[in-house]
């Protein structure tokens, strides 16, 4: 094309809701421009329904700037797309080619069950991050910055967990739709700070009953997840948690029930 | 439910238990290879046939191959268990392939391993079995010069059946009178399609272990930027490199040995 657009075939995954059978549709996107966001080549498409008066496609976003986590699809075999470290609304259609042919999923999993068409419902991250991902601070006077003497190497890769925007490409990428990824950046981005130890072992505890309890699979080391990260999460994070996991169950004194009692 | 069975059903228990069988059945498999280097020695299966009675002989030896047999049975089950609770997670397919970049390994442990269940089955009822349960295994008959350490051997039949082991002084000769296993591996390796069986499973082996090995410490919880590099170390040059090939190797070069 002379204006430098591209004009591509989209096979995309139309669901009328959790209830119903699911299947791939066939649309073309036309005239798009290489400097368009994966996002708003789908708004584009959706308007061209709209005007057809067909139903848009629908999918997750919010912020558009990579650090909401509302974001998803799996789009050739890749959630976020095929860049690495970006979310997809971050995913330029430049990564893509003229003439191309692009296969765009809901993530898949148990645990996240279809909403409508690409949006999924992550409202299971939401209950295991209650279960436990929090600290409770008493209220009074403001206590001063840096207070708490913390090392660097602790501080840097308690704030690199703390980076999870909970978006479960984790979960999409993973051969088993396990959420480790997710759990281990939510109990050690707290398990690693002075202000997360009153709670460490009664969360840990809680958070994976939790995340049992919501269906997700067992990870299997594969490294499918720290791959596909937008935010990098490593897995050692998932070793931290597993270590502060067996600690907490055959030594520690807390129990799952202390935590969810709100202490 | 008390906490240690909430324990160990939790899906890091089973995870744990995993990974602790696996790292058991691991270090069987350095004493199996050095105790089987035996088989190399030129020696008409002497070493190799008193060794094979020394370990079903030898109580606490018969105690700890009891607990492998469960472990290999527990981190079978448990694998099974946790595969459908994988596939439960997803159960809607995904339409294209996952292009994560993850090793083959990590994606087909489930198929090694049951490539490694059914060489396991095979392989010790072909041995195991035959050696403590079947009148298949032969004896053999080792006289020894104690003046000039030279060695003859011939074949044995005992009065009874029941015949296991004896060694006794006849003159300057020590005579050990054993059940000739070395025999029964010799007739298997001669076999082209038992040595191609024998020489995948232990392909099998490498490939299950370099993921294993390293995933079973994940899984403990033991990953430490100074210690992780060694595991790796050691499952890859270890375990998936000289442990397969040292067994690989029997089958081969008593193949060899037999077409001459």
């Amino acid at each position: 094309m002379s204006n430098g657009n591209m004009n591509l075939t989209l096979k995309v995954w139309r669901q009328k809701n959790a209830e119903t059978k699911g299947a791939f549709a066939t649309y073309k996107a036309e005239g798009i421009s290489p400097d368009m966001s994966f996002l708003e080549m789908l708004d584009v498409v959706n308007e061209g329904l709209i005007l057809k008066g067909d139903e848009p496609i629908n999918f997750d976003h919010d912020c558009r700037e990579g650090i909401c986590g509302m974001c998803s699809l799996y789009i050739n075999g890749h959630p976020h797309g095929p860049k690495n470290a970006i979310t997809t609304c971050q995913l330029h259609m430049r990564s893509f080619h003229d003439g191309e042919t692009i296969v765009i999923e809901p993530w898949r999993a148990a645990a996240f069950p279809v909403i409508k068409d690409l949006a999924v419902d992550r409202s299971s991250f939401d209950r295991i991050q209650q279960a436990g991902g929090f600290v409770s601070v008493n209220t009074g006077v403001t206590v001063d910055a840096n207070e708490i003497p913390i090392p660097k190497v602790i501080a840097d890769e308690a704030f690199n967990s703390a980076t999870c925007i909970g978006c479960g490409a984790c979960v999409a990428a993973c051969k088993n739709a396990s959420a480790m990824l997710f759990v281990s950046a939510k109990v050690s981005q707290l398990a690693m700070l002075p202000q997360g130890q009153p709670e460490r072992w009664s969360r840990v505890q809680a958070m994976v009953a939790q995340m049992d309890e919501e269906g997700f699979g067992n990870c299997t080391n594969t490294g499918a997840c720290e791959a596909e990260c937008p935010k990098e999460i490593k897995m050692t994070n998932i070793s931290r948690m597993n270590n502060d996991y067996f600690s907490a169950k055959l030594f520690r004194e807390e129990s799952t029930h202390e935590h969810a009692a709100g202490e | 439910m008390s906490e240690f069975k909430q324990t160990f059903n939790s899906s890091l228990g089973k995870k744990l238990i995993m990974a602790l069988t696996g790292l058991f059945l691991c270090t069987f498999l350095i004493v199996h290879l050095g105790g089987n280097l035996l088989l190399f020695r030129n020696d008409d299966g002497y070493g190799f046939n008193v060794y094979a009675n020394f370990l079903t002989h030898f109580p606490p030896i018969e105690v700890i191959a009891y607990l492998l047999y469960l472990s290999i049975l527990v981190h079978a089950i448990y694998a099974l268990v946790l595969t459908i609770k994988n596939r439960k997670a997803r159960p809607v397919a995904y339409a294209t392939v996952n292009k994560a970049p993850a090793t083959w390994s990590s994606k087909n442990m489930g198929l090694l391993g049951s490539i490694l269940f059914l060489f396991i089955v095979i392989h010790m009822s072909d041995f195991w079995f035959n050696y403590k349960y079947s009148d298949k295994i032969g004896y053999k008959e080792y006289r020894t010069n104690v003046k000039t350490d030279e060695t003859t051997a011939v074949d044995y039949v005992p009065e009874s059946p029941k015949f296991e082991k004896s060694v006794t002084t006849e003159g300057d000769y020590e005579v050990v009178r054993v059940k000739d296993l070395h025999a029964r591996v010799a007739s298997s390796f001669s076999n082209l399609i038992y040595v191609i069986f024998y020489v995948i499973a232990m392909g099998a082996v490498s490939f299950h272990l370099v993921h294993g090995f390293q995933s079973a410490f994940r899984t403990l919880g033991w990953v430490h930027r100074k210690y992780t590099p060694i595991v790796y170390f050691i499952g890859t040059w270890l375990f998936a490199v000289i442990i397969p090939l040292g067994f690989a190797a029997m089958p081969i070069v008593y193949y060899i040995q037999s077409l001459k």
